[in-house]
């Protein structure tokens, strides 16, 4: 027994020091997501973003990250990481804004980004990728596609981002099919596998013969492969779980957002910032375009073009809303607030 | 093989049982750190003992640890009197409910006021969700366990929608949340990371414990459980103690909801909490149906939640350890105390027993 403890307090003496020395010389940046890094979405891709600074900064770096950090209980999991001498704290949901708020007004000398709040303190600062981007290349390739001029689409929560997402595949599908039609199934969840599934087939049923998802899971992929329908994936490519449905996907890509970022606390010249890059930055791309006819695929990568060159933007012109009143010149703020959807989408939006 | 019953129950080992179960969970814990390739000994010291080695990381374990012991201490409570409340993870939503009820109508009311009507409403809360499958067995002979159990999914759909809809902040951008709570409508805090509620938790517990062991109410509740017939040749009434126990363990799983909302949360939403409500039957388990007990369990239940993310963020072993290490400890916990009472008989030894008589 004597021996058992003299190991173990030799056992922790040494994991103290090594943590004090990794401390001592390399950067700590700290991750903390709100799913697990397997769900191959939305977790996934930001875990892709801490591999791409680990390989980028090499040993200047210590990286460490939590993942199926529920957010009720997350304000103990970034105290943890500030406490343990992460210096850089990313948190990757929404509901991690109050928490981090707090957190962060108790230690100014640690610095803090957000994904998808709005929030900002001093030395807390937000980044958002303008995902409704895809979605108008998503729109057309849709249009293009569906025999019956209907899509289905999952939806988590009536926040902005998913009212501006729906609104930009439409504008985007009404380019090219004026009468296009898109029904709605909202899942009040992020990920629930089985739950989306269930939305998808509901949808199938119903006429829609192309799915598409603002949720993280692969189910719905799979449930139009099964049934000889097509999809979009979600977050990243997820053509391995669905190699005949998928037509392409809307891949969040963190990797350069974080490694700037890393640069710049590195630099000593990070600020808080409300960063909202898109496909000009290399944050919002196009998996590649499988079981799609030559034409679309030139038309998709066009648009694609256009959007990253400044050509097209998805919400310019003159936009209908679903009332029948007229709006121009949508600007980044309507689009972060938005709370109304353009003609055509037959829904309402939960009051 | 099969199980028989020991003539007689050893004390010292009813009392042995818990520190047996956490060693040979800690054993385990051990064996699957050592086949995921970890060092054993590092994990169980960054998973046991580190945790306990700083000051921050110790008022976070005491606030853990308050809602578990104030849950826990009514449902240990309830358990002598063999009611089986499943549902306190309900309970608790109920009381939150209730409790975030008067900041989401009243945002601007600020008054040491708001706190004490949150807390009672918080209670009442509690009770009234409680009160449903305490009414269900005395009237109609339903299951507590079932009816409890189901209650908890439907108030936790209730509040996802008042968050999603009706209670959701104004200025909130449409996310399911509702207005943040500020001044009055907040716990005050003893220390940076110590807030009033764990306080109460624990005075809570000392006082259920001494109800427990020294007032006729104790008494009738311990009896109750033991054998109805002889609680019914005492002049106690078995229905008048399934609601008592039920209320009780309700009102405080609701004010464990009150505090979680007005203190770590902050505000209404979808969740609000990690599974408390079951993780407070482990824990009124290991604590020996004793409120007394219920603290240390709780403790050592929070510490198992505080050094699972430990493990987790230093040796990037997987969230749920955490759930593993809890579910293995109270396989251990109960295979003990039914060793305590049945032993192990097999066929064979049986044969030679009656052979030799």
């Amino acid at each position: 027994m004597k021996k058992l403890l003299m190991a173990a307090a030799t056992a922790a003496l040494m994991l103290g020091a090594a943590s004090a020395s990794a401390s001592a010389e390399a950067l700590k940046v700290c991750w903390v997501y709100v799913g697990p890094i397997g769900d191959f979405g939305w977790s996934y891709q930001h875990h892709q973003g801490l591999l791409a600074v680990q390989k980028e900064f090499g040993d200047k770096v210590e990286t460490a990250y939590a993942e199926n950090v529920a957010e009720a209980d997350s304000e103990k999991t970034f105290e943890r990481f500030a406490r343990e001498g992460c210096k850089m704290i990313y948190g990757t949901s929404f509901g991690f804004m109050e928490p981090m708020l707090k957190v962060a007004k108790k230690f100014p000398d640690v610095k803090f980004e957000h994904a998808t709040g709005y929030k900002t303190a001093d030395n807390l600062g937000t980044y958002n990728a303008k995902f409704h981007e895809g979605r108008y290349v998503i729109g057309q390739i849709a249009a293009k596609v569906s025999k019956t001029g209907t899509a289905g689409y999952i939806v988590s929560f009536p926040i902005p981002e998913v009212v501006a997402g729906i609104n930009a595949f439409m504008l985007g599908a009404q380019s090219v099919n004026p009468d296009f039609k898109v029904k709605i199934v909202w899942a009040n969840t992020w990920f629930d596998p089985a739950k989306e599934a269930d939305a998808a087939k509901v949808l199938l049923s119903q006429g829609a013969d192309i799915l598409v998802q603002h949720t993280d899971s692969t189910a719905p992929l799979q449930v139009a492969q099964e049934q000889g329908k097509f999809g979009f994936g979600q977050a990243s490519d997820q053509s391995k779980f669905a190699p005949k449905a998928q037509l392409t996907a809307i891949v969040d890509n963190w990797a350069p957002h974080y490694v700037r970022s890393v640069q710049a606390v590195l630099d000593g010249s990070w600020k808080p910032a409300q960063v909202w890059d898109g496909m000009a930055e290399g944050t919002v791309s196009m998996a590649p375009y499988t079981n799609l006819p030559e034409d679309v695929v030139a038309m998709a990568t066009k648009t694609a073009a256009d959007i990253a060159s400044g050509k097209l933007n998805p919400f310019g012109g003159k936009i209908t809303k679903q009332d029948g009143s007229v709006v121009e010149n949508v600007d980044d703020g309507m689009i972060l607030g938005m709370n109304w959807y353009v003609k055509g989408v037959d829904d309402k939006l939960p009051q | 093989m099969r199980l028989e019953k020991r003539p007689e129950r050893s004390a010292a080992m009813a009392l042995a049982s818990p520190f047996i179960a956490l060693a040979l969970t800690i054993v385990t814990a051990a064996i699957i750190f050592a086949l995921r390739g970890n060092n054993p000994l590092a994990a169980l010291y960054v998973y046991f003992i580190e945790p306990l080695t700083a000051l921050w990381s110790v008022e976070q374990l005491l606030v853990k640890a308050s809602p578990l012991i104030l849950i826990g201490a009514g449902l240990s409570v309830c358990y002598r009197a063999n009611v089986w409340n499943i549902g306190a993870e309900g309970q608790l939503t109920a009381g939150a409910i209730l409790a975030g009820a008067v900041p989401v109508f009243f945002p601007a009311w600020q008054s040491p006021l708001v706190l004490l009507v949150m807390v009672a409403l918080g209670v009442l809360g509690g009770m009234m969700w409680a009160a449903i499958p305490a009414f269900l067995r005395n009237r109609f002979s339903a299951n507590e366990i079932l009816t409890s159990l189901m209650l908890v999914y439907v108030v936790q759909l209730l509040l996802d929608y008042l968050v999603r809809g009706p209670w959701r902040d104004p200025q909130g951008f449409n996310f399911p949340k509702s207005v943040t709570f500020e001044g009055w409508q907040l716990l005050p805090y003893l220390t940076s990371g110590i807030h009033l509620g764990v306080l109460i938790a624990f005075i809570v517990a000392l006082v259920l414990g001494y109800v427990v062991s020294r007032t006729l109410k104790g008494y009738e509740i311990t009896v109750t459980g033991l054998s109805t017939r002889a609680a019914r040749f005492s002049g106690f009434s078995e229905k008048r103690t399934v609601m008592f126990c039920m209320l009780l363990s309700g009102g405080l799983a609701g004010l464990a909801g009150a505090f979680e909302i007005s203190s770590v949360v902050g505000q209404l939403q979808p969740q609000i909490s990690p599974g408390y409500g079951f993780a407070a039957i482990i824990v009124a388990f290991l604590g020996r149906l004793n409120p007394v007990g219920v603290i240390f369990a709780g403790l050592l239940l929070a510490l198992s939640y505080i050094g699972g993310e430990a493990v987790q963020t230093a040796l990037q072993i997987p969230d749920k350890i955490t759930r593993v290490i809890q579910g293995i400890l109270l396989f251990y916990i109960l295979a003990c105390d039914t060793l305590i009472t049945y032993r192990i008989v097999s066929p064979a030894s049986r044969a030679a027993a009656a052979a030799g008589a």
